[in-house]
């Protein structure tokens, strides 16, 4: 209250404030009229520790009913089991027994010292068989309430009228055909479609604090995910972007989808209270729709990183590696010697068994088929060679394998529809000092899987890029010695001999460390990042000519637009300056700039791949000038709209200048006298000569003008 | 000058430019500025010695010794006989253009940031900065005719009301009634010169979002413009009367220094890297480049490059045909302008 409210109170009250002794007053015990003492926010939080103090205690049910001759017996083998899963409190453990016959009762109360202990064993020992007959039923005790009110009569459902669902792709309806990329610069996240005709941006959604650390699309585009304390949650809708889903999980980390959008993946990883203990890691698997979830595992960072134990990082990501194809039908995770691979129908492994491999290092999925590429490498100082394996899933079939020799690493490439697959190869010279690179190149739709060996044509070349050309046949290299490496294009297939890889054409000397792919193929960019300082090179592969070659200076990222129309190259916020992005046309034309500054993240978001077979598109780009009359026709009216709209602004922005212009003027000219007076030992002669100076400038600005003409013609 | 963006507007700045490089000072350069008549360049630098030039061809006139500090500003009479410098020597001193010799010497507690001469040049405001237990402060001086009368008294000390972030420059509104001033705190003030009152602050929504470096009068006192460090580092050109916002210019870069054509509508802003960063990274990261502007479109046009090193000074010449830029790499470079620059059409 304030204190001139309390003193008119005081006045209608008619209490003469002054002749109060505030001292003197005592309130009830208990009571404080709505005043809250400083530490009342301690006090509170003391008797919360003690509401939940059943948190830490389970139910032990079903379990042997004996006498009293043998209750000790039972005891000591219930504690010997439950205190491998945890401390038990000091007398925590307590079996009641039947006053009248001194039997037990068939269940015990366990008292953990932490709820997370009691979870745990309750999590590991529900359903364990003591022997036959007795299976343990564990819950927690806190859960008796809740299990103690469910109503003995079963009773239906109510069934909810339907609403029909917001149209999750109408971005796809875009009448302009436009893109959306999102954005996250300072605390902001932005959606924009991407409207180059208007060479800009025009806003879809923005809301700050959007996100607590970053955002992604769903593969198909359906849905952006969120990531915050509480979990992740899904955006998305017909008009703006609206919550659709939420998925508890506490200082989610990570995240990741099916490549059918059906399910979501978050991660999350503790770091231990004692830092020999590796990290707690807990996933657990979404479906995205319905929002339940599906399975969730917990574990130690090692068991969820791959190659050996993990680093302070934890596990690296994605854990769960989704078979390829919209399907979502498998996910793999990949751990000491053995690859998990999980089905969705019923969340759990396939056959209820892993694959063992021993040594396996890397695994990686088709994009298209359920097929799973493995890695082992070398064993016992070279006398096991090292090995690549394609196994067929759920068969658990080896469909390929081959051994190779002296290897010291491996990285697998999938051609993006399932078509090919090339392995890297490091082999060691001989003596061992060094290594050289090659590729293996399995052709997967063809008989019998035939493999073939690509070397460069120098040996010792190192391979610094490599990347195949989407749902195309070719593939790029770099490779060479920076600062300035080569790039070789070759391809899988030709006129002249339809199995046999062949080599397109080499450029030399190139400043590039990176391979961009339009999403369409036919079109790379080359692009030169870090070192580099953002060269970008835009190269037609079909004719093997350059574009365009530019550069966005310190560029970090470059991200196709999913039509192959337009390229976005970002500076983010590694860099203190120039932050912002640059949308260029698929040929390397600028077309416009955007500087936001604290840039963090940009993402196109992705299309769902086309409904037309590929001999329609085929037709439609032979036929391609009939298509694109109409959309020239819109494209020069609205460059006619923009210069016109482009002239009015300009038009405005003068006029607006001019006022204020004259508005200045006419000021300067009152405050003529003034000024003349300050400058007091000048007389008016001085102000008016300014001005007329000020005229002989404006017509000696006319002048110099021609003057230096002049010169320039000479 | 360069192409900047494939823009058309742009083809007027070609290589074509070439600018006279001064080599004067040994250590970065702080501040420039022209006398009225245009035929003069007064330079400051973190070496002590403020030095006069020729403002047509380069040449070097003379250099003012005295200072025992990095001089951080300067200003000139309009009469073109009366220099004023501030340094971080703590002292301000008034110079004799014509001999170079010193003529009054102002000591305060503290660096002086910077000093202007009031219209009819009879007062002086000079800034100082936060050393020790002092706070930054604005001073006005009263300036005698005659040197010899000369008194080192305050007729006004304005007290920022945020004084442990510096006032980077504080320069007289129109006909001496005001003082408006800008520094770290990010926020423009303005004072009655009369009474020390705060008259009005910017407002932080629109306004800065980080230190003000430089603040640069319209040659009509009507409106100015500022530079600063801010999130997009941006130049806003504000009315002088009413302190509201007209215009931003954004740059992607820090910046140090402004400054406005006298004669078309274009401003200028310099700036870059940070000095400490510099040797950091590839020497085009910094863009140490002044960049030109459309003041009305606010529309980048194009941008002189050659310093290597971050600008620290901007000033152009009153008659608008030429300017110059002083870089932290210790060069002036002076540019008189090509034929090409008056036909910009954008």
């Amino acid at each position: 209250m304030a204190e001139l409210d309390i003193d008119t109170r005081a006045a209608k009250l008619g209490i003469d404030w002054s002749q109060v002794n505030l001292d003197s007053i005592q309130l009830p015990p208990g009571e404080n009229f709505g005043i809250e003492s400083d530490d009342e926010g301690v006090y509170h939080d003391d008797q919360l520790e003690f509401d939940t103090g059943f948190g830490n205690i389970i139910v032990v049910d079903n379990l042997p009913v004996v006498p009293k001759t043998k209750f000790e017996k039972l005891e000591n083998v219930l504690k010997k089991i439950y205190s491998q899963l945890g401390v038990i409190k000091e007398k925590g453990l307590w079996m009641p027994v039947d006053p009248n016959t001194g039997m037990t009762l068939g269940y015990c109360f366990i008292e953990f010292n932490t709820p997370q202990e009691a979870q745990n064993a309750k999590e590991k020992t529900h359903g364990y068989k003591l022997d036959k007959s007795h299976i343990f039923a564990v819950n927690m005790f806190d859960d008796f309430d809740r299990l103690m009110n469910v109503k003995e009569e079963w009773e239906a459902p109510q069934t909810k009228p339907y609403v029909p669902g917001e149209n999750l792709q109408k971005w796809l309806t875009d009448e302009k055909a436009r893109d959306q990329l999102v954005t996250r610069s300072g605390p902001d996240t932005e959606v924009f479609w991407n409207d180059a005709r208007q060479k800009n941006t025009e806003l879809v959604h923005k809301r700050p604090y959007w996100t607590e650390s970053y955002v992604q699309w769903s593969p198909l585009g359906t849905y952006l995910v969120t990531l915050h304390k509480q979990g992740a949650a899904v955006w998305g809708g017909a008009d703006t972007f609206t919550r659709l889903m939420r998925y508890q999980h506490n200082m989610v980390k990570l995240v990741d989808f099916s490549p059918g959008e059906k399910y979501l993946v978050t991660y999350h990883s503790q770091e231990p209270s004692n830092p020999r203990d590796a990290s707690k890691v807990e996933i657990k698997v979404f479906d995205v729709r319905t929002g339940r979830m599906m399975r969730d595992f917990k574990g130690s960072a090692d068991e969820f990183s791959i190659g050996g134990p993990g680093g302070v990082a934890g596990a690296s990501w994605p854990v769960f590696r989704w078979a390829g194809g919209k399907d979502d039908k498998y996910f793999a995770k990949l751990s000491k010697n053995t690859i998990s691979v999980y089905e969705t129908e019923t969340f759990g492994l396939i056959d209820k068994k892993s694959i063992k491999v021993d040594n396996v290092v890397d695994i990686c999925w088709s994009p298209t088929d359920s097929i799973l590429s493995l890695f082992v490498p070398e064993q016992g100082g070279g006398n096991q060679p090292a090995k690549v394996a394609l196994v067929q899933i759920p068969s658990k079939v080896e469909l390929r394998q081959k051994n190779l020799f002296s290897v010291s690493d491996c990285k697998m490439y999938w051609q993006s529809s399932g078509e090919y697959l090339a392995v890297k190869v490091d082999r060691y010279t001989k003596t061992k000092k060094s290594t050289y690179s090659g590729f293996e190149l399995f052709r997967i739709k063809e008989r019998d899987i035939p493999i073939e060996v690509l070397e460069l044509d120098n040996k010792n070349d190192k391979i610094i890029a490599f990347a195949w050309e989407p749902k195309g046949h070719r593939f790029a290299v770099i490779h060479g010695d920076q600062p300035r490496p080569d790039v070789s294009f070759y391809t899988m297939k030709t006129t002249q001999h339809g199995g046999r890889v062949t080599k397109l054409g080499t450029l030399k000397a190139k400043q590039a460390n990176a391979l961009f792919w339009s999403p369409t193929g036919k079109y790379i960019i080359l692009a030169g990042l870090k070192n580099f300082n953002g060269q970008l090179e835009f190269f037609n592969v079909d004719e093997l000519e350059t574009m365009a070659t530019t550069e966005h200076f310190m560029a970090t990222d470059i991200e196709w637009d999913p039509t192959g129309r337009y390229v976005a190259t970002a500076v983010t916020s590694v860099h203190e300056m120039e932050n912002g992005f640059t949308i260029w046309s698929f040929n390397g034309k600028l077309l416009y700039r955007n500087l936001k500054d604290h840039f963090f993240q940009l993402a196109w978001r992705p299309r769902p791949p086309s409904f037309l077979s590929p001999e329609k598109e085929e037709e439609i780009a032979k036929n391609l000038k009939k298509y694109s009359k109409k959309y020239e026709l819109e494209d020069q009216d609205v460059s006619l709209l923009l210069s016109e709209q482009d002239r009015e602004k300009r038009k405005a922005l003068k006029e607006e200048w001019e006022k204020w212009v004259k508005q200045w003027k006419s000021l300067h000219e009152e405050e003529k006298l003034a000024r003349q007076s300050l400058r007091d030992g000048e007389v008016s002669d001085e102000e008016e000569e300014e001005d007329e100076a000020k005229e002989v400038k404006e017509v000696e600005f006319e002048d110099v003008i021609e003057v230096t003409e002049e010169v320039v013609q000479e | 000058m360069r192409r900047s963006s494939p823009c058309d507007k742009e083809r007027a700045f070609k290589e074509k430019m070439r600018p006279i490089l001064m080599k004067g000072h040994e250590r970065p350069l702080t501040f420039l500025r022209y006398n009225r008549d245009g035929d003069m360049l007064f330079s400051c630098a973190k070496d002590h010695t403020p030095t006069l030039w020729y403002a047509d061809n380069g040449e070097r006139h003379g250099t003012f010794r005295g200072h025992n500090g990095a001089v951080w500003c300067c200003d000139v009479s309009r009469d073109s006989l009366r220099l004023i410098t501030g340094s971080a020597d703590q002292s301000a001193k008034l110079w004799d253009v014509k001999t170079g010799q010193q003529l009054f010497s102002f000591k305060f507690g503290s660096p002086a940031r910077s000093v202007d001469f009031a219209l009819g040049d009879k007062l002086a405001v000079i800034t100082t900065d936060p050393f020790m237990e002092r706070t930054s402060a604005i001073h006005v001086k009263r300036i005698a005719e005659d040197p010899e009368d000369q008194v080192s008294e305050s007729v006004l000390v304005l007290e920022s009301p945020n004084g442990r972030k510096r006032i980077n420059r504080a320069v007289w509104g129109p006909l001496n009634q005001t003082i408006v001033s800008g520094g770290e705190d990010a926020v423009l003030r303005i004072w009655d010169a009369e009474t020390g009152k705060l008259l009005k602050e910017s407002d932080s929504e629109v306004g800065h979002k980080n230190t003000i470096t430089s603040l640069t009068k319209s040659a009509d006192d009507s409106h100015f413009i500022t530079g600063s460090l801010d999130k997009t580092a941006k130049a806003c050109l504000w009315d002088m009367r009413t302190l509201t916002l007209l215009k931003t210019y954004v740059s992607g870069v820090p910046v140090n220094a402004v400054s406005m054509s006298p004669l078309l509508d274009h401003v200028v802003l310099g700036g870059g890297q940070d000095a400490s960063a510099v040797t950091t990274t590839d020497h085009r990261a910094g863009k140490f480049e002044a960049k030109f502007y459309d003041k009305i479109l606010q529309e980048e046009i194009g941008g002189v490059k050659g310093h290597f090193g971050p600008i620290n000074a901007l000033a152009f010449n009153p008659d608008g045909k030429s300017f110059s830029s002083g870089g932290e790499d210790g060069y002036v470079r002076l540019h008189h302008f090509d034929s090409d620059y008056f036909n910009i059409r954008i």
